[in-house]
C-alpha cells in the first residue's frame, strides 16, 4: 500500500485499484474541532478536483476536493454520528471514502510521506 | 513611491500579548485579532465554567460631552440625554447614576446602523457625559454621524486607543473582585469608575456571552499590566473571536452587519424591548412612525431562533422553507458547544415565528429539518 498527499491537505492510500481518501493530521489540526461531515454517496463519480465532502468546524465549513477521479465504492458513515473521529484519528478511522481509481497515473502527481512533510514545514 | 505593501490592518494595545498566548491573528474589524488559542470549542466551554478573557480594544468606547457647562447634575444629563436621544429609541434621559442599557441606532427609515450600550457615568462630575461603547466594524460611521448631528452641542471623545478587556463567565467575580474592590456588588448594567494601583478604569458589569461578567475600559499601558496579571489566574484563559460568536449565538444576541443592519428595524431584529414606552408615546425618534407602526401591526419578518434536527450547522445565507416555499433566511449560524447541536438565528415571515414551527434549512442543495426556537439556547447567568 502506498500514500500520497494533495497540497489541499488529503491523503490517498492506495490497494490495488481502491483508493482509501481522508484529511491530513494538518488539516484536522487547522480546522479544529470538527462537529460535521458530510461524506459521499456510494456509486457516485467524481473527477480529480471536485467537491467530493464536508467537514465542518465550530468555525466554518469546508470542501473536501476528490484528490484523484473515481467511483466511490465504500463512504465512512461512522462521521455522521462521530464527526469527532476526525480529529482523533484524521488519517486511519477518520477516512472519508473509498474510490476506485479512474487513472492511476494521477497518482504521479501527488506528493509521498516526505514531499508533504517538506510542504507543510514551509507553510 | 506608493506603500503597497503596507497593510490597513491596526493592532491593540494586548496585540503582544495576543501573539505570546499563542493566538492565532486573523484579520476582523481593520484589526489583527486573535480567532482562538487553544480551540473554539474548549474556550468556549471555559467561558461557561470559569472566565475567559476577551480583547474588545476594536470595538468603539467614546464618552460623548455636552457643550453647555453651565449645567450641572440630573439638568447635565438631562440635556445630554435628550441629544443623544435624537439618534435611539431608549429613554436615556430615565437611566439612574452608574446604570447603563442596550440601545440601536437608527436611520431616518428605522434601520438599525449599530448596537450600542450607553450608560450614565456615577461621578458627579461626569453628569453631561455619556460613556457609550458602539461596534468596532462601524465605529467610524458612527462617531462621524454624533460629530455631525450633535455639532456645537456636544463633543464626541474616541477612547478606542486605549484597552478595553471583558472578563466573563461563571468565575469573572471571584477573580476580578481582588483588583476592584466592590466590583461583586455591582449588578448588570452598572458602571462604575474604579481605580486599579494608579490607573483609572471603568468598570463595567456587562458582556455578550450571556455570561456573568465585566468589560473594563483602561488605558493602554496598565491595560496591558492588569490584562496580564489576570491571565496568571488558573481561573483565565484568553479567549479568542470564534468562541465569542458561539457563546453570543448560544445567548441569542445578535451580531450587527449579520443579524441586524440598516435594513432591519428594532421590530424586525426582535430588539422591540430597547424602545421603552415613554418614547413609544413621544414617537420622536428616527423612522418612528415605521417603527410603530411595526410595534402595533407587526412586521412582515421577524428575526428567530433555529434549531437544526440533524447534526448539519446552517450557516449564514443558508434558504429556510416550509413546504418547498421560500420563508426567510439564516443570518447567523454554527455549532453550539455547551448544547452540543448545531444552533442558528434568522429572519422568518411573521406568519412562522412561533417556536416549534417545522421548517426546512436548503444546506448545499438539500433540505435539512429544522424547527423555530425560542431564543435564547442557553439561559443568561447575569446578576440581576
Amino acid at each position: 500500500m502506498t500514500t500520497k498527499f494533495t497540497e489541499d491537505h488529503e491523503w490517498v492510500a492506495v490497494e490495488g485499484d481502491i483508493a482509501t481518501v481522508g484529511i491530513t493530521k494538518y488539516a484536522a489540526d487547522a480546522l479544529g474541532d470538527v462537529v460535521f461531515v458530510e461524506v459521499p454517496d456510494v456509486g457516485a463519480s467524481f473527477a480529480k478536483g471536485d467537491d467530493m465532502a464536508v467537514v465542518e468546524s465550530v468555525k466554518a465549513a469546508s470542501d473536501v476536493y476528490a484528490p484523484i477521479s473515481g467511483e466511490v465504492t465504500e463512504a465512512n458513515g461512522a462521521l455522521a454520528d462521530a464527526p469527532e473521529t476526525v480529529n482523533e484519528a484524521p488519517e486511519a478511522a477518520g477516512w472519508f471514502a473509498k474510490l476506485k481509481l479512474a487513472n492511476a497515473s494521477e497518482l504521479d502527481g501527488l506528493m509521498d510521506a516526505a514531499a508533504y512533510k517538506t510542504f507543510c514545514d514551509g507553510l | 513611491m506608493a506603500d503597497i505593501e503596507t497593510t490597513d490592518l491596526k493592532r491593540t494595545a494586548l496585540y503582544d500579548l495576543h501573539v505570546a498566548h499563542g493566538g492565532k491573528i486573523v484579520p476582523f474589524a481593520g484589526y489583527e485579532m486573535p480567532v482562538q488559542f487553544e480551540g473554539v470549542k474548549v474556550e468556549h466551554l471555559w467561558t461557561r465554567e470559569k472566565a475567559g478573557l476577551f480583547d474588545v480594544s476594536h470595538m468603539g468606547p467614546c464618552f460623548l460631552t455636552l457643550d453647555d457647562t453651565s449645567l450641572t447634575g440630573d439638568e447635565a444629563h438631562k440635556a445630554i440625554s435628550k441629544i443623544m436621544e435624537e439618534l435611539v429609541p431608549s429613554s436615556i434621559r430615565v437611566l439612574k447614576r452608574g446604570k447603563g442599557r442596550l440601545t440601536v441606532l437608527l436611520n431616518e427609515d428605522g434601520g438599525i446602523l449599530d448596537d450600542l450600550i450607553i450608560t450614565r457615568p456615577e461621578l458627579e462630575e461626569l453628569q453631561g457625559t455619556l460613556y457609550i461603547v458602539v461596534n468596532g466594524a462601524v465605529k467610524d460611521q458612527d462617531w462621524a454621524l454624533f460629530e455631525e448631528k450633535f455639532a456645537g452641542r456636544a463633543t464626541l471623545h474616541r477612547h478606542d486607543h486605549r484597552v478595553l478587556f471583558a472578563l466573563q463567565g461563571p468565575q469573572a467575580v471571584d477573580v476580578l473582585k481582588s483588583y476592584f474592590r466592590g466590583c461583586e456588588d455591582m449588578t448588570f448594567m452598572e458602571s462604575r469608575h474604579m481605580f486599579w494601583k494608579e490607573a483609572r478604569c471603568a468598570v463595567t458589569r456587562c458582556g455578550y456571552t450571556g455570561e456573568d461578567g465585566f468589560e473594563v475600559l483602561v488605558d493602554a499601558e496598565p491595560g496591558r499590566a492588569l490584562v496580564e496579571a489576570l491571565l496568571t489566574h488558573s481561573r483565565v484563559k484568553p479567549i479568542g473571536l470564534g468562541a465569542r460568536d458561539s457563546l453570543r449565538l448560544e445567548a441569542g444576541l445578535c451580531l450587527y452587519g449579520h443579524d441586524m443592519d440598516a435594513n432591519r428595524t428594532p421590530v424586525e431584529a426582535d430588539l422591540q424591548w430597547v424602545i421603552q414606552k415613554s418614547r413609544r408615546t413621544r414617537a420622536d425618534f428616527p423612522g418612528a412612525a415605521k417603527i410603530l407602526d411595526q410595534y402595533t401591526n407587526g412586521a412582515a419578518e421577524k428575526r428567530v431562533g433555529i434549531q437544526p434536527l440533524g447534526r448539519a450547522p446552517a450557516r449564514e445565507g443558508v434558504e429556510i422553507q416550509i413546504d418547498g416555499t421560500r420563508i426567510g433566511t439564516v443570518t447567523s449560524g454554527g455549532f453550539g458547544p455547551s448544547v452540543e447541536k448545531p444552533v442558528a438565528m434568522g429572519y422568518v415571515a411573521s406568519a412562522h415565528t412561533e417556536p416549534g414551527t417545522k421548517i426546512d434549512l436548503i444546506i448545499r442543495g438539500k433540505a435539512h429539518p429544522a424547527e423555530i426556537a425560542a431564543l435564547p439556547f442557553v439561559q443568561p447567568n447575569y446578576k440581576r
